[in-house]
């Protein structure tokens, strides 16, 4: 295995500032600081893939509280492409975006693409879905683009493989995304202005990941991510392969769990000790009419919605909820009119955002079992619908659910 | 539906103003016989009393106006039977049926729509529907219409478009034409191709819009129009709305609605700004030089 310098880039800032943790388990409240301002850990992202957050505004999105969001380098790199952004003045000139962006390495393509692409040492093969040209997605290449879109955050080419897949695959991509966070640290061009991210990789298998862990935070980068999950494995294997990341890496930078966004995954993650978070699961849900609520979720579209004339949330300060009825939205979804959508994306963001927030609230003021507790009764109502998996993973640090 | 049918809804819709039901047949078939003409204006006229005795009757509709509607396809007489009936009855304003089609019959029908508002009260609103073309609102604002749709802003954004007209009507018109459509060449290319684009049906782009799926706005850091204070405007370029058209982003059409309705209103305000300074003819010769 080819040892590359793993200290080229300068002793990596501290971004994350902590305020308070959890006396009982691995929760931490924080502040990220970043070129485009504060941001409050943990933190929610939502996902504007394409340059755009599916239907509202940048001005919608800075008055729902997000502070960061995330672009996507697999399909940007494609359309517009990033010479053009670069001469838009980067990803937040482009579509005028104040705050901060993170944008992934195109790495989780591989997995939802693979029919497309070929992994070498070298990178990723991909056939473009639209001209049919090939592309070479290497590490170095990776980072040149992202350096062009200029976001915040980075994250490294990591060698992808599906959570379900087993075998010297796990291993072989394991070794390769070292390697390949190595080249994408040599290659990085601004380490002053973006900050490039680790990605644990390792998949289900434990000694895996642990070596994984123990390279990487080799590397001093400033924040790691807690990759390869989230895809189909079980929630049994996912939970402990997330305890097992938190407890080796290092309490001062932040932890970013890909792709995880259903609320009792990040209140159960949260506990485990993560700070950031992503996933398409809010805002892919609106486009189906589904509203996302405290016990779990309402199909507006259903029969049942047609005369509610109560808002979504009752404590949801969201202007959806502070303007529309259950019962006009339930209307709109049924006509060809694509407004019903907009409104619950804007729903949904806000309550993802809303639960961070009270999630970190309940942190700084010393009660975030008993969040916890609430919460869970909340959503589940009978602690004997609590799954098996949540109550485990939360009793390991510390958090008993009566 | 029926009448009382139709009162029940405006009861449960309670509107400010609403159209009365009307037989607007006579408009759909080409060319317009005089006895369906004449049905279409009987039968009108026959929706409007009996609707206006179920107001008389209805409480919760005391506060709500009813516009008569004005029917009776090309045919000049019935036009002008239906104007002078339907002013005879407590309508708060009239409704011109049946003049919406292509840019061809509504020059025909143009003549029509003078015959008609002659005959209407002074004091109480005109509405057209089906007229949204800025140079037909002009044709039509001559000729005593007051109220318009707003369809044709959502069809240009519809169709992945922006209003960029000029209705700026300065002393000389020929310098803001150049201002907001851009360089010279732009101007030659609008002239050429007049003639080749005969539109037969309103819902083909016009001349007044641009198309932003075009390749050629793809680099274009413009805003969609110089000048413009909508959101759009402020905020983004034709490049980033170029992008999300391509990429069939939902966005694209917020975008562009947005544009399109504050530039759409804004002409109507150089409308009112020009009547009230009497330089309407300005206005219309501005509009006149970017029409295809």
């Amino acid at each position: 295995m080819a040892t590359a310098s793993p200290t080229s880039l300068e002793s990596a800032p501290r971004i994350l500032r902590l305020v308070s943790e959890c006396s009982r388990s691995r929760a931490r409240a924080g502040e990220l600081r970043l070129p485009h301002g504060r941001v409050a850990t943990p933190v929610f992202m939502p996902v504007g893939t394409q340059a755009t957050m599916k239907g509202i505004t940048a001005e919608q999105l800075d008055a729902l509280g997000c502070r960061i969001c995330l672009g996507n380098t697999y399909h940007l790199g494609l359309r517009p492409g990033p010479e053009l952004i670069q001469k838009a003045h980067g990803l937040h000139g482009f579509m005028n975006w104040p705050h901060n962006l993170l944008t992934d390495s195109g790495g989780f393509q591989m997995v939802s693409l693979v029919s497309l692409s070929e992994v070498t040492e070298e990178g990723v093969r991909f056939r473009s879905p639209f001209n049919g040209d090939e592309t070479l997605l290497s590490p170095e290449r990776s980072v040149e683009i992202q350096n062009a879109l200029g976001s915040d955050i980075i994250m490294q080419l990591d060698d992808v493989v599906s959570s379900t897949v087993t075998g010297p695959r796990v291993e072989e991509a394991m070794y390769r995304s070292i390697r390949w966070l190595d080249r994408c640290i040599a290659a990085h061009q601004q380490p002053e202005k973006q900050n490039l991210f680790a990605i644990i990789q390792g998949g289900l298998d434990a000694d895996l990941r642990a070596t994984c862990l123990e390279e990487m935070t080799k590397r001093d980068v400033p924040g790691f991510a807690i990759g390869g999950l989230s895809g189909g494995e079980s929630k049994d294997q996912f939970w402990r392969m997330v305890v097992l990341s938190t407890s080796r890496l290092p309490k001062d930078k932040p932890r970013y769990l890909m792709g995880v966004g259903y609320a009792t995954d990040l209140v159960v993650c949260v506990a485990l000790g993560c700070d950031m978070f992503d996933c398409v699961f809010p805002t892919r849900t609106a486009r189906f009419g589904s509203a996302l609520v405290p016990t779990g979720n309402l199909q507006l579209k259903k029969r049942q919605f047609q005369k509610d004339f109560r808002s979504i949330d009752p404590e949801c300060a969201c202007p959806t909820c502070q303007k529309h009825s259950r019962a006009f939205l339930h209307a709109l979804l049924h006509s060809d009119n694509t407004a019903a959508l907009h409104h619950l994306t804007v729903h949904n963001i806000a309550y993802q955002l809303q639960l961070m927030g009270t999630i970190r609230t309940s942190i700084m003021e010393k009660r975030f079992p008993d969040f916890v507790r609430d919460f869970m009764r909340t959503m589940y109502g009978d602690p004997t619908l609590y799954p098996t998996w949540a109550t485990e993973a939360l009793a390991s640090v510390g958090i008993t659910l009566s | 539906m029926t009448a009382s049918r139709f009162m029940a809804i405006q009861q449960a819709l309670q509107p400010d103003w609403f159209q009365c039901l009307s037989d607007g047949e006579a408009s759909c078939a080409e060319p317009t016989s005089i006895k369906r003409a004449r049905k279409s204006v009987d039968r009108s006229l026959l929706f409007l009393d009996h609707c206006l005795r179920l107001q008389e009757e209805s409480e919760v509709l005391q506060k709500s106006t009813i516009i008569g509607v004005i029917e009776g396809g090309d045919v000049l007489e019935e036009r002008l039977r239906s104007a002078r009936e339907t002013a005879k009855r407590p309508v708060g304003g009239f409704l011109l049926d049946g003049f919406q089609g292509n840019p061809a019959t509504l020059e025909t029908r143009l003549n029509l729509l003078s015959s008609v508002t002659a005959e209407l009260p002074e004091d109480k609103p005109r509405l057209i529907s089906g007229v949204g073309r800025p140079d037909e609102v002009l044709e039509c604002i001559e000729r005593g219409v007051d109220l318009f749709e707003s369809f044709f802003p959502y069809q240009v954004t519809e169709r992945g478009c922006a209003l960029t007209f000029s209705f700026d009507y300065q002393p000389n018109p020929e310098e803001t034409l150049l201002q907001q459509n851009g360089t010279q060449e732009e101007i030659k290319c609008v002239d050429q191709t007049k003639k080749i684009k005969t539109t037969s049906c309103n819902q083909e782009m016009t001349s007044f819009e641009i198309n932003l799926k075009e390749k050629k706005y793809q680099e274009d850091f413009d805003p969609l129009v110089r000048g413009c204070s909508c959101y759009c405007c402020e905020n983004h370029t034709r490049a980033y709305i170029h992008h999300l058209l391509v990429t069939s982003e939902l966005l694209a059409g917020v975008l562009l609605m947005i544009h399109n309705f504050e530039h759409y209103f804004g002409f109507f305000h150089s409308i009112r700004e020009a009547l009230k300074s009497d330089r309407l003819a300005l206005l219309k010769e501005l509009i006149r030089r970017q029409a295809s």
